[in-house]
């Protein structure tokens, strides 16, 4: 069968069963669009490329499978670089396709012409230029393949508009050829033995859980090695969701603004159980003070994260789910020879922190309102299983810190590039995968204003996300550095809270729009929201300035060092 | 980044693809290490290369920067040459000054170092050498007096040193099993 290499890449997309992508068209893509007429794949037509890049990390977040985003050359290629970069640090699997100029025109500095391989290729897991036709199919499934297997994340095929063009005979590759490629999936038996045997004579074990969990779908492993050794759970930002806070050994989050308890219990565990996660600067504070009497098992896919920061005492290379299956295999085997070990004082230690240092706020009745609050309301009126999305400052941290996450693929956020304006095109993408669940943004003032604009998407393609804007007039989490760091001197943080107006811009874009400014009307009004299921609801939440994200380690201190916040008194905390 | 005094050498064997050595040498770069010399040739299998690439660095980031390299798609295989472990081998072109009075001189020199004289001009000559790094620096550094006019290095080529030991029988067996 011939067809032309436009035809041929829309029909490998449909054979690697894609039902949805992102994206908007242009020049050197244009051939690409013609037979997406005809396909089975839904297009939705974004308001800004960087747009697409996180509907696709979000659809992906949510549904495990690969996102897909498709834009022109030049312009809409530079514009898709922040998800890319985003979706690299998060490894989170997303496809892009970006048009090209024609191969004959390529390095003569044509109209949109730009370098879309040389600049994708720090910030995609690889990437290609297709210069012949016949590769496509090839190509795609290679890309799919890269995307998905291994450790997670964005890949890129850029196509010159010549090749979209020229003719082809059609076919599907039944495997791909990558000689380089073959990442190890399962542990090394000898590996578990000694990690099974560290655990079973720790005395203050933590397991420390990071999104390669959920990458690796391990959630339900997870859980059973935690009751299978009775060992308390720390769950990283990338990880909120892959063990339920409501179960009597989750800790929640550790880090810069974790709590107490986590925090402290991996400062004084005596056995780190690092799965999936990669000892982020953000987690571990000051690297030379982080844990110090810990041993280090450290379980990871990608062999450059095992001894990056710190050097594990059992390193383990392999797929996080099969790694825990066949730990609790040999940790119940280790069980049958010796005794469980006793952790009593442990764990009576850890409650002892939960109840003496547990996140505090305070929301005066008919007072300010307070953002803590607005999400725990959120929280409480949604559905348990509820989606939420959120964009980068003080409002991700509180929400993460606030929220309980019970299910995985539940939280969709931006961890390791921290990118202001994930939450809106994130929400989008992630409902458009899970049509039937609920899905809430909580964004900045700040966030929203960087990408609102794709509510105008939601809105036409009848996407019903909701958002919560914690509207404090402020780049809140850079103005409470400058309260704490420097002195008060507030340089260029102020945003208004009425510029502008978050309601009628809501109205303008098709949605729902809410204003909220007392602590009465918070909940009557997220009930509004949750009854409005044929377009986008967005709620200007106005909330307390001053509040600022506590428990909080200073950039660069020990985690020794929690501050607290105001609700603590400093005799409180007794080392 | 400053000179660690310390050389690595990695023999990278890749895909024989378009784009390869960008994505190998911007890897080195994005991680803060100089490539102090770097070769790429074809290999007997034509859908592959070989790089040899020496590196200036210290041995801990370098662990990271070889697992990263590891991590590129088209890499297919990176080995380590140790000092000692390996041959070395790098090919110089020098045109050096030699007048009448001193061209005997470099001549002499140039066939102690078993050298090749390809090119004479009226008051100069271009001459090859090949061999170790060492030996090229040192034959340098003896022409350097009679004046060095152009210099160039290809940077040296390296494969392990070939097992000496006879293999047991036993394992010879069990090859063929
Ligand atoms: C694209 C981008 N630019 C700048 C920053 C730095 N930054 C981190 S948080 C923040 C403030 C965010 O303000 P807002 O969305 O209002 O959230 P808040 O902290 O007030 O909750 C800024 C500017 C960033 N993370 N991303
Ligand atoms: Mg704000």
């Amino acid at each position: 069968m011939k067809l032309t290499g436009a035809q041929a890449l829309i029909k490998s997309l449909e054979q690697e069963k894609v039902e949805v992508m992102f994206g908007l068209p242009g020049g050197c893509i244009l051939p690409v669009y013609d037979p997406l007429i005809d396909s089975s794949i839904r297009h939705i037509l974004v308001r800004h490329e960087q747009g697409a890049g996180h509907m696709a990390e979000g659809y992906a977040h949510a549904t495990g499978r690969p996102g897909v985003a498709m834009v022109t050359s030049g312009p809409a290629a530079t514009n898709i670089v922040t998800p890319l970069a985003d979706a690299y640090m998060d490894s989170i699997p997303i496809v892009v396709i970006t048009g090209q100029v024609p191969t004959t025109a390529i390095g003569s500095d044509a109209f949109q012409e730009c370098d879309t391989v040389g600049i994708t290729m720090p910030v995609t897991k690889h990437n290609w230029l297709v210069t012949d036709a016949q590769d496509i199919p090839q190509i795609v499934r290679e890309a799919f393949h890269v995307a998905t297997t291994g450790r997670p994340g964005p890949v890129l095929i850029d196509f010159p508009k010549d090749v979209a063009n020229q003719a082809m005979d059609w076919y599907w590759p039944d495997a791909v050829d990558l000689p380089g490629y073959k990442p190890n999936t399962k542990g090394h038996p000898k590996q578990i033995k000694e990690a099974a045997r560290l655990i079973n004579e720790a005395r203050r074990p933590v397991i420390y859980a990071g999104g390669g969990i959920l990458k690796a779908r391990a959630a339900g492993a997870l859980r059973e090695l935690a009751e299978a050794t009775g060992i308390h759970v720390v769950t990283t930002l990338m990880a909120r969701g892959a063990f339920p806070d409501d179960h009597p050994l989750a800790m929640g989050m550790p880090g810069m603004h974790g709590n107490y308890t986590a925090i402290t219990a991996m400062q004084q565990s005596d056995l780190l159980i690092a799965l999936g996660s990669r000892f982020d600067d953000r987690v571990t504070g000051k690297v030379g003070a982080f844990a110090p009497d810990a041993k280090i098992i450290h379980v990871d896919i990608d062999p450059a994260e095992l001894g990056k920061v710190r050097r594990p005492d059992v390193p383990i290379v392999g797929d996080c789910r099969q790694v825990i299956e066949e730990l609790i295999k040999a940790v119940r085997s280790a069980q049958e020879k010796n005794e469980r070990p006793d952790l009593s004082d442990w764990d009576r230690t850890i409650t002892g922190w939960q109840h003496d240092f547990p996140l505090r706020y305070e929301q005066p009745e008919g007072g300010t309102l307070k953002p803590q609050y607005v999400i725990e309301s959120l929280r409480d009126h949604t559905p348990d299983d509820t989606i939420v999305a959120s964009g980068v400052g003080q409002h991700q941290m509180w929400t993460s810190q606030f929220w309980k996450f019970n299910h995985p693929y539940t939280w969709v956020n931006s961890g390791g590039l921290g990118t202001m304006g994930f939450a809106v095109p994130a929400a989008i993408g992630a409902k458009v995968g899970m049509p039937e669940r609920m899905v809430w943004a909580v964004d900045g003032d700040g966030c929203f204003q960087m990408t609102a604009q794709e509510l105008v998407t939601a809105s036409s393609e009848r996407i019903p996300v909701k958002i919560a804007i914690l509207n404090n007039a402020y780049l809140g989490m850079v103005r409470q550095w400058q309260e704490l760091f420097y002195e008060e001197r507030y340089s260029e943080v102020y945003l208004s809270p009425d510029l502008p107006d978050y309601v009628k811009w809501a109205e303008a874009m098709g949605c729902v729009g809410f204003r909220v400014d007392n602590p009465e009307d918070v909940v009557a009004t997220i009930e509004k929201a949750n009854e409005i299921d044929d377009r986008p609801v967005v709620i200007d939440f106005r909330t307390d300035y001053r509040e600022k994200v506590y428990p909080m380690v200073a950039a660069g201190s020990s985690n020794d060092d929690v501050i607290l916040g105001p609700e603590f008194n400093e005799q409180d905390v007794v080392q | 980044m400053n000179s660690t005094g310390q050389h690595h050498i990695f023999s990278v064997l890749v895909e024989n693809k378009f784009g390869v050595l960008s994505r190998v040498a911007g890897l080195f770069s994005r991680r803060g290490f100089n490539i102090y010399s770097l070769a790429v040739s074809p290999t007997e299998d034509e859908r592959f290369s070989r790089m040899t690439i020496v590196v200036d660095a210290a041995d801990s980031p370098l662990e990271q920067v070889t697992k990263q390299l590891n991590k590129l798609i088209q890499v297919i295989k990176i080995a380590e040459i140790g000092p000692g472990e390996g041959v070395e081998r790098e090919l110089a072109l020098v045109t050096v000054k030699a007048e009448p009075e001193s061209r005997a001189q470099v001549t002499e020199l140039a066939a102690i170092f078993d050298a090749k004289i390809i090119d004479v001009g009226f008051d100069a000559m271009t001459i090859q050498t090949t061999g170790t790094p060492e030996q090229l620096d040192a034959f340098t550094d003896l022409l350097r007096p009679y004046g060095i006019l152009e210099f160039q290095r290809t940077g040296r080529v390296a494969m392990a040193k070939l097992v000496r030991q006879a293999p047991k029988l036993r394992s010879v067996k069990g090859k063929s099993a």
